[in-house]
């Protein structure tokens, strides 16, 4: 608190508390989740039946752990793919997009950067709709007039590629953008005089000081896509990510497996953000 | 050529080249899918692939109760969610910006982070373990000796909020701490050497220091909580009554795309005015408020 300011002396402990109940809102539903994973009991609930790791590798007729699990390892494979397609794409297309908007002037650049940011406004079952229905008007009218086929316009995995790419490249977009902008144009030009080509200077100097904010994005597009839900019920096919088959599960009945899964996922997801916030730490001339 | 219009012409290709990626993606997975969808909530189905123009879509949506009722009634729980994280993040935010010091300060920062990496289902899960009948909270009841039987604490508007409210506070929490750390301390200190009291420096000096950070909060947390589709449904249970759930519904069960598509159209209709609103009262632009 400000020091210099009067206050009453109940004050600072009745702040305190509430930001310790606030803490302790915030982590009890990650905590229990994490907890009964290794819990020794049919149920993920009370009474504590001591430690166990069989929901992640029993298989006995009565528990099948997590990874003899065939439907959610199928599962996480395709989460996988998905999400690593995400995030090239989303990265390209950021990367792009930052040099449009920092490099270059252009008329209507203004209206354009707020046509960029319109995804983030749209909720994500509205992007996953209309993605669908142009994707099946398309592939209806190819079909229709000309015999074409093309499989991929139908819901599955390109269409749930297509359908979180369409907002994760903008929050992408945000994050390499912001680091363009901090760039000192000088180096370019100092290294362009020292007879640099073009390309050079874009590998050795411009592409460097960029590194951090490109692996920060591939991390939070990778996350993101992962976790995503609400874009990729309605575009899912046959192939179900991870999110879709832990929702199938948890409408039949929750088991243990459940809590594996979710326990595996935050160890995951934890590490790779403690590694974009390391690598966003370690950046030059942060400021 | 002479050298400015070789420069000059090289810089149009630059700009040619960046601009297409981004155009590309505006036009077809942006631009013409919300067409798409615009264009068959205002068809209805004469016979078997034969079309015709109709605004029964939206005639349905205002004379059937069940629709609009729901609309209304996302659209008012959406609001309040997003009142009642601000009002839970601010004094947190405050915490973090200006009371706690040093290593702590990241810690708690990050601590906040925490629950925005793993997925929305993971943290949805664990409330549903925290709170159903069988759930941690109502063994703990009965151990104690509070209550005499099981208590189901799942499947209410109560339960959806703060699970709405949880979901959403990372977002209303970090606008905020970044606003709120570039307040000048001297700034509080002055109202109070001029005499106002700490209801004062809160109303005049710190709240619109903050807006800018207010409203983008409050923008995303309302965009985020009226998509949202797993928090009521796995939380509220069956009678939820989100709109969100009815657009699947349509899309999904009832194969009525074009009932789902003005639904899809209403939502969108209704979030663009409450962004455009939220605006409009702080005055500030679509682009400083989504930037951030």
């Amino acid at each position: 608190m400000i020091a210099s300011i009067p206050q009453s002396r109940a004050f600072p402990r009745t702040y305190l508390a509430y930001v310790t109940v606030f803490f302790v809102f915030l982590m009890a539903p990650l905590l229990v989740v994490a907890v009964f994973s290794l819990n020794d009991s049919l149920f993920p609930s009370l009474p504590w039946q001591g430690f166990t790791l069989d929901w992640f590798l029993a298989d006995t007729p009565e528990r099948t752990g997590l990874f003899h699990d065939k439907r959610i390892m199928a599962s996480i494979g395709v989460s996988l793919i998905v999400a690593s397609c995400v995030a090239v794409l989303s990265v390209l297309l950021a990367i792009s997009n930052a040099f449009l908007f920092e490099r270059q002037s252009f008329r209507g650049k203004s209206l354009l950067y707020s046509l960029m940011l319109v995804p983030l406004v749209i909720p994500g079952v509205i992007l996953g709709i209309s993605v669908l229905a142009f994707g099946s008007n398309v592939a209806n009218g190819l079909e229709d007039n000309y015999g074409i086929d093309l499989e991929f316009l139908r819901p599955g995995l390109t269409m749930v590629i297509l359908g979180q790419f369409s907002f994760i490249s903008t929050i992408c977009t945000l994050v390499i953008s912001a680091r363009l902008r901090k760039f000192d144009i000088q180096l370019e030009e100092a290294a362009l005089n020292l007879g640099a080509s073009r390309f050079d200077v874009f590998r050795t100097i411009t592409l460097p000081w960029l590194r951090p904010a490109i692996i920060g994005s591939v991390i939070v597009a990778f996350l993101m896509s992962f976790e995503n839900f609400n874009t990729t019920l309605v575009l899912v096919g046959s192939d179900a990510p991870l999110t879709i088959t832990m929702f199938d599960r948890m409408r039949e009945g929750s088991t243990p497996v459940l809590n594996a899964v979710s326990l595996l996922l935050m160890v995951a997801s934890g590490g790779l953000a403690l590694l974009s916030i390391f690598v966003q730490r370690k950046q030059p001339g942060r400021g | 050529m002479s050298l400015t219009e070789r420069w000059l012409s090289g810089k149009r290709v630059a700009l040619f080249l960046l601009l297409m990626p981004l155009l590309l993606y505006l036009f077809f997975l942006i631009l013409l899918p919300h067409l798409e969808i615009l264009n068959i909530s205002l068809r209805e189905r004469v016979s078997y692939g034969v079309y015709e123009f109709s605004l029964g879509n939206y005639q349905a949506f205002f004379t059937e109760p069940l629709y609009w009722r729901t609309f209304l009634r996302t659209a008012v729980m959406s609001v309040l969610t997003t009142a009642i994280t601000l009002v839970v993040a601010f004094p947190i935010a405050w915490y973090i910006a200006k009371v706690a010091q040093g290593k702590s300060r990241s810690v708690l920062f990050l601590a906040c982070l925490i629950p925005f990496w793993v997925s929305e289902l993971v943290r949805t899960y664990g409330w549903m373990i925290l709170l159903r009948e069988t759930g941690v909270i109502s063994s703990l009841l009965q151990t104690l000796g509070l209550v005499d039987g099981p208590v189901e604490m799942l499947y209410n508007d109560v339960t959806v909020m703060v699970g709405l409210v949880y979901t959403s506070m990372l977002f209303m929490v970090v606008p905020l701490v970044s606003t709120l750390d570039g307040l000048d301390d001297s700034l509080v200190e002055a109202a109070y050497d001029l005499g106002g009291n700490g209801w004062h420096a809160l109303k005049e000096v710190v709240i619109p220091y903050a807006m800018p950070g207010i409203v983008s909060g409050c923008i995303v947390v309302f965009m985020l909580t009226l998509g949202n589709y797993l928090t009521p449904t796995l939380l509220g249970g069956k009678d939820s009554l989100w709109f969100t759930e009815q657009i699947f519904t349509q899309f999904i069960t009832r194969f009525n795309w074009e009932q789902g598509s003005a639904f899809g159209i209403l939502l969108l209709v209704l979030s663009s005015l409450m962004v455009w609103l939220g605006l409009k009262l702080s005055r500030q632009s679509f682009t400083e408020a989504m930037g951030r």
